[in-house]
């Protein structure tokens, strides 16, 4: 077990990136930590840390209104953040990136700006089963405010999505909005999203992505999906928390009404109206999250400069080598489909052991994994399972921290035989 | 003894494998179900009384070997109790029966056969529900 299956290939030498991170310098349990869990959030490079606090230190202010220098500065800073952005998802302007709060925030502000105003009775409103509650729970919701119909593409046996349905579950109904995720957080399948996309746009829908798992592990390109939103999150790719990205194409955003309402994303308020911003302001109510977009830019540099396409190999090495692992494990099941059609996400189920004491065993050797439903409950339903146990990977995964969740495991199923 | 071997330990694992009080009661006198959403774990509790004395309870439920040992440690501690008793029963007095160190996510899964039971309680004989309990807003109160 403890041979190791993956090399570092030219570009990715993930001992030499785990150096970035500090915390790895810091035993868990008098163990050296395995973090089996970046699917919930990354851990942050010096580089990141280092631009927040260099940020705070020379250049902070408030944006936008200052004329002042220091103001002048701060407002350059994010500004050049919000184009270090578009470029890192190649979309035609920066204009068209909005700052939220995180990815839950991004798909809420499209949920009740553009849903409230388009969607009505006789319309459909899609998501699929293996959403995360975040792009799922607005949609049914402002879905039933307006009177629409809301439905969820199926999820087959192998964890993928049951294209086959898409006109039976559509049933006659005006498509108005598409709501699907380009990675699934609990199982790693990665969707075929342009296709949707088309499928979505040939019925007159506009189509909402959440790319918070795909960001990280794979380039994002928003035009090459074909998607009107993409969202995704800035603690997933290494960034600091409490930043997130919505990308809308500019023409869509411009006839959107804003969702949170404030300082900064007015043109003009008297007490009889008032006018908004042009975008992305009219989207960006009170003070923003300054640093963290300073944070979040030095985070897509961070990623960039190593490269997606090397974070895309490592990552599917490992998980070719993970599912490889586990299958050895007795009475362990995996979810989802085979290692070439998902991220460095692996779901499993230990049989005679609940995900949490399997997280709590392996956790006293060091190693973090996730267990629950991974906001992610209809798809457990659809999996007949409660919860899972998740390990997933990023860019400083070593394989011997799979080797030592094995371990962990093969020692859960031993305390309670 | 490690840390987990502490946590995991016989009495544990024993209640986990062999529930006390496992099954269900036919027309029980009152009822409750519960979820612990952090992790899935469900447990339901029927509940008979002979007068205020809780003369028979049961459970069902899966989860983790921490909610069920629990609710079947509790199952063990308030037959013959009467409903008042066991509506003011405290939190501790349970967890010293379980008696392992439980971080906060794990208390959830450890109290989780008590809140339902004192929601159960409630339903059947009006017994106050502890606004200390927690978990009181994540149970169906139905």
């Amino acid at each position: 077990m403890s041979e190791v299956a993956v090399t570092a290939k030219p570009g990715l030498d993930a001992r030499r990136v785990r150096a970035d991170f500090p915390i790895f310098e810091h035993p868990v349990h008098g163990r050296p930590l395995a973090y089996l869990d970046s699917a919930a959030s990354a851990q942050k490079p010096r580089q990141v840390l280092d631009a927040m606090r260099d940020f705070y230190e020379t250049s902070y202010a408030n944006i936008h209104r200052g004329v002042y220098e220091l103001a002048e500065r701060a407002t350059d800073a994010y500004e050049a953040a919000r184009e270090t952005t578009r470029a890192f998802v190649n979309a035609p302007a920066a204009r068209e990136i909005v700052f939220t709060r995180n990815v839950t925030a991004a798909l809420n502000a499209v949920a009740y700006g553009w849903g409230l105003d388009n969607f009505g009775p006789g319309d459909l409103v899609l998501a699929t089963e293996m959403e995360h509650h975040s792009n799922f729970v607005p949609w049914q919701y402002v879905a039933g405010r307006t009177g629409a119909d809301f439905a969820a593409i199926p999820v087959d046996g192998a964890g993928e999505l049951r294209l086959e349905d898409l006109e039976r579950v559509l049933a006659g109904r005006r498509l108005k909005l598409l709501a699907c995720t380009a990675v699934s957080n609990s199982l790693g399948t990665i969707n075929p999203v342009p296709q949707l996309a088309d499928w979505a746009h040939e019925h007159g829908a506009v189509v909402v992505v959440d790319a918070a798992q795909a960001a990280p592990h794979r380039r994002l390109d928003v035009q090459a999906l074909g998607a009107d939103f993409v969202g995704f999150t800035g603690h997933k790719v290494c960034g600091p928390t409490g930043i997130g990205v919505l990308w809308g194409r500019a023409d869509v955003l411009e006839r959107m009404s804003p969702f949170e309402l404030g300082g900064h994303m007015i043109r003009k308020v008297t007490v009889e109206r008032t006018t908004w911003n042009e975008i992305p302001h009219r989207f960006e109510a009170g003070t923003a999250p300054i640093a963290e977009a300073v944070g979040l830019a030095a985070a897509l540099d961070y990623v960039s400069g190593i490269g997606l396409e090397a974070i895309e190999r490592h990552e599917s090495e490992l998980t070719e080598y993970a599912l490889g692992q586990l299958a050895e494990v007795e009475g362990l099941r995996v979810f989802g489909p085979p290692a070439d059609r998902r991220v460095g996400i692996v779901s499993f189920e230990l049989e005679g052991v609940h995900p949490h004491d399997v997280a709590q065993i392996v956790d006293a050797e060091g190693v973090a994994v996730r267990a629950g439903h991974h906001c992610n409950q209809p798809l457990m339903a659809r999996l007949g399972v409660a919860a899972t146990t998740r390990a997933s990977f990023y860019l400083y995964t070593l394989p011997e921290e799979i080797d030592r969740l094995v371990e962990g495991l093969v020692r859960a199923r031993t305390l309670f035989r | 003894m490690s840390e987990l071997d502490s946590l995991y330990r016989e009495v544990i694992l024993d209640h986990f494998k062999n529930p006390r009080g496992h099954g269900v009661i036919a027309d029980p006198d009152a009822q409750a179900e519960g979820q612990n959403p952090l992790c899935g774990d469900e447990v339901a509790i029927m509940v008979e009384f002979d007068g205020d004395t809780i003369s028979d309870v049961k459970f069902q439920g899966r989860g983790c070997a921490i909610s069920q040992a629990a609710t079947s440690m509790l199952m063990d501690m308030v037959k013959g109790r009467t409903a008042d008793e066991v509506a003011s029963m405290s939190r501790d007095e349970l967890l010293d029966e379980v008696g392992i160190p439980l971080t906060p996510v794990r208390l959830k899964c450890a109290l989780l056969g008590l809140g339902v039971l004192k929601v159960a309680l409630h339903k059947g004989k009006g017994t106050p529900l502890p606004e200390e309990w927690a978990g009181l807003d994540e149970l169906d109160l139905r």
